[in-house]
């Protein structure tokens, strides 16, 4: 024998799927989402996407080589898909020196603190968005409106969210039929002219990011479905019980961050359950928290608060829901 | 065939490896004899095998030489005539070192009793017991690849009733083309040992699961099939694990064999399509299980066959009728990709479950590094038994084996699947493995 032969256990042939494939594959399911977003914003959406993907792959980086001398691991995308993910749900006219400390917050905090990707137990996008939407709220609740590509950036005209105007004005004890003459028509909210974040805004983008995302098998329908089926039923049967003081269901699922949540940011690998039953247990949480924020809290969006509560909750989903076994019920048919 | 009709599966978990069928159009050639063979006593599930013979004998073709003693347990026969010039521990497939009988080859004289011509004998005149006493002497075991003893899965517990007999013929593991050839080429013989089989279990219909992807065989067999009462063709979506034996009765019946019971208990006995050829040859022409067929395969290979091999011969010899082994080979495989072992040398013997041998190049045999868990969920939604491999790799990492065994471990088939979609590269079978080894301490 010449040589030596290689003795590994078996399977001895992987598919083709990588970490970063997958990551990759993420990113482009976003792209329609970014050129809504330039479409709608200008100028203001370029900056900040490009300031905070920049940041967060820089902070990784600068984290990983020099604060924990290991190997830096930017080249596996998941840093790209924080700061794309920060982005676009921040206005677009976030000044560039919060977006930054966002980034850091997000990437040294929401993830390498916990011990870098697949350890960190709260999505860190939504966990730097949430720092910002805390720490300087005056910044982050003053919405641009969507006028088509404009040069104006930290300048742009803004406006209420329509959730803003239906918040405020049943505070103010307006009726709905009323404040739906104030807001968008369900085409524009459809296809994105609207005041609200970056990414948030064009339903028809998100839904063709979705689609990808199904295609490619990166994801599976089990989160995106059951989150907005329940925010669907929930919604529609307040808005049947009293029309008067509820929005409609459509009105819901348009407005907001409820798509770009579903089918982005729920959808994280880490933060969410390992089996199809968990997934839709901590859908249907997620769309119940955001409906409660919404009509009885005190802040119009409730979406990235439920998702970050019920990422809290998925080391239980995952202890206590197991996949079906098979053999688990004895079928005699 | 109907081509139309829906195609049926399992429906939990699998995947789709790349299918490599490089020899479904290659006939089966008969390999010529080679100069000596090392038959091991230990081809099968269970105790192994007693020499009969001792060194300087002279032996014929089919004469019994090993006798398997205990329940679990088959006999050997000589594959070859000539000399017993051995009688000692060798290295077996794995590399550890077995007792084993070395057969010098002098011509090819055959026992008388074993009918050698090729005539098709279609009548099946022998009782119940007849068989099984013949099945049992003749050394058959499961040619699928676990070369568990066929006469023990023949004599069911006495409160048990088999409803149907299912006939395997699905190979779902990339390369191997062994039981599609003989499907093909041996198929009337395969129905008569069908229908000794379905006489022995006293049942009245067979079923034979055969992927989609050997369409000229389902063709092929459906014909034939009209003219055999009781046994039906059913095609079914190309999916591995489908040949696994619980995979397979779901897919061909619906029903699910139970955590740690075996296929009687829901009312059928598995078989392979080999099997049944061998249960052919033994009860209608006398002939012992002492040969057949493996593919020898690979990309890199200059002549990938199918070759009639008698069992003892070396993997070396194979290897050779088949082009050589090429310069850039890094893994020799025994069985499938999926699921076969590495050989570390090529000095070892062609055993009863040996379904083929595949050859792999130097680029392709290396894993890719380790890399973090990402919870991407897949190896849970690929996994045929609804385990989490994840969870059950990361809790033998951390020694809790009497968690390990309420996730249900030793459930595990290890089919591989969840090593093969894995985006991390992470070993989770190897350590399924080791955590099953330790929970079988425990229990």
């Amino acid at each position: 024998m010449s040589k030596l032969l290689t003795v590994s256990p078996s399977p001895h042939i992987y598919g083709k799927d990588t970490t970063p494939n997958l990551m990759y594959g993420v990113i482009i399911a976003l792209i329609p989402v970014v050129l809504a977003s330039i479409l709608y914003f200008g100028w203001g959406a370029v900056i900040v996407i490009s300031v905070a993907v920049i940041s967060s792959v820089l902070f990784e980086f600068l984290i990983q080589r020099f604060l924990l001398q290991k190997k830096t691991t930017i080249q596996d995308g998941s840093a790209i898909i924080t700061g794309l993910l920060l982005s676009l749900c921040l206005p677009s006219n976030f000044p560039v020196w919060l977006i930054i400390p966002g980034s850091l917050f997000a990437i040294g905090v929401g993830k390498l603190s916990f011990g870098g990707l697949g350890n960190n137990p709260f999505n860190p996008a939504l966990v730097g968005r949430v720092f910002l939407f805390i720490s300087f709220p005056a910044q982050m609740t003053s919405w641009p409106e969507a006028q088509g590509f404009q040069t104006q950036y930290i300048d742009a005209t803004t406006g209420a969210t329509p959730l803003n105007i239906i918040k405020e004005g049943l505070g103010k004890g307006d009726s709905i039929s009323h404040l739906m003459d104030k807001i968008p028509t369900y085409q524009q909210l459809f296809f994105g002219n609207m005041g609200g974040s970056i990414g948030e805004v064009a339903a028809v983008a998100l839904i063709l990011g979705l689609a990808y995302l199904l295609l490619r098998k990166i994801i599976t329908w089990h989160i995106p479905v059951s989150i907005i089926l329940t925010v669907v039923i929930f919604t529609g049967i307040l808005w049947l019980v009293n029309p008067a003081q509820n929005a409609d269901p459509l009105f819901h699922i348009l407005s907001g961050g409820i798509l770009l949540g579903a089918i982005f940011m729920a959808t994280d690998y880490v933060t969410s359950p390992m089996t199809g039953k968990g997934m839709i247990i901590y859908g249907i949480c997620i769309g119940i928290l955001t409906v409660v924020i919404r009509r009885f809290g005190s802040y119009p969006e409730g979406v990235q608060f439920a998702i970050l509560i019920m990422n809290g909750f998925v080391p239980l989903i995952n202890y206590y829901i197991k996949p079906k076994r098979f053999g688990e019920e004895v079928k005699n048919g | 065939m109907r081509r139309n009709q829906a195609l049926t599966t399992y429906k939990k978990g699998g995947i789709h490896p790349a299918e490599y069928k490089l020899t479904d159009k290659s006939p089966v050639q008969i390999l010529p004899l080679p100069e000596k063979v090392t038959i091991l006593l230990s081809q099968h599930i269970g105790v192994p095998a007693i020499p009969v013979v001792s060194k300087g004998d002279t032996v014929k073709v089919g004469q019994l030489i090993a006798q398997g003693k205990g329940f679990v347990s088959a006999n050997i026969h000589s594959s070859v005539s000539g000399k017993v010039v051995k009688i000692d521990s060798l290295p077996d497939l794995t590399g550890y070192k077995k007792s084993a009988i070395v057969i010098e080859v002098e011509g090819d004289d055959w026992e008388e009793n074993i009918i050698q011509s090729t005539d098709l004998l279609k009548d099946i005149t022998l009782s119940k017991d007849e068989i099984l006493e013949k099945i049992r002497e003749s050394g058959i075991v499961g040619l699928g690849g676990a070369a568990f003893p066929s006469h023990v899965k023949l004599i069911l517990p006495r409160d048990k009733k088999a409803e149907a007999l299912i006939i395997n013929g699905v190979e779902c593991e990339p390369y191997l083309t062994s039981d599609h050839r003989l499907m093909l080429e041996y198929g009337e013989e395969m129905m008569v040992g069908i229908r000794i089989l379905m006489k022995v279990l006293n049942v009245r219909k067979a079923m034979i699961g055969i992927e989609n992807n050997k369409a000229d065989a389902i063709y092929h067999l459906t014909d034939i099939a009209s003219k055999f009462p009781g046994i039906e063709v059913y095609p079914l979506k190309v999916k591995y694990p489908q040949g696994s034996e619980k995979q397979l009765i779901e897919a061909l019946t619906g029903r699910e064999v139970p955590s740690r019971k075996l296929p009687v208990d829901v009312g059928v006995i598995v078989h392979n399509i080999s099997t049944a050829y061998a249960v052919y040859e033994a009860v209608q022409k006398n002939k012992p299980l002492i040969n057949r067929i493996v593919t020898v395969s690979g990309k890199s290979l200059k002549k990938p066959s199918n070759f009639v091999v008698r069992i003892g011969t070396s993997v070396r010899f194979l290897i050779e009728a088949a082009g050589g082994l090429p310069e850039n080979t890094g893994k020799v495989i025994s069985g499938g990709l999926m699921m076969g072992k590495a050989l570390n040398s090529l000095d070892v013997p062609v055993i009863k479950g040996m379904s083929g041998i595949l050859v792999i190049p130097e680029d392709e045999t290396k894993r890719k590094p380790i890399e973090p868990c990402i919870r991407c969920s897949k190896c849970v939604t690929v996994c045929p038994m609804g385990l989490e491999p994840y969870l059950l790799m990361s809790l033998t990492q951390n020694g809790n084996f009497y968690r390990l065994e309420k996730e249900m471990v030793l459930d595990c088939l290890e089919c591989g699947s969840c090593s093969y979609i894995c985006p991390a590269n992470r070993p989770l079978l190897d350590y399924i493995r080791l955590g099953k080894t330790d929970v079988k301490k425990i229990i």
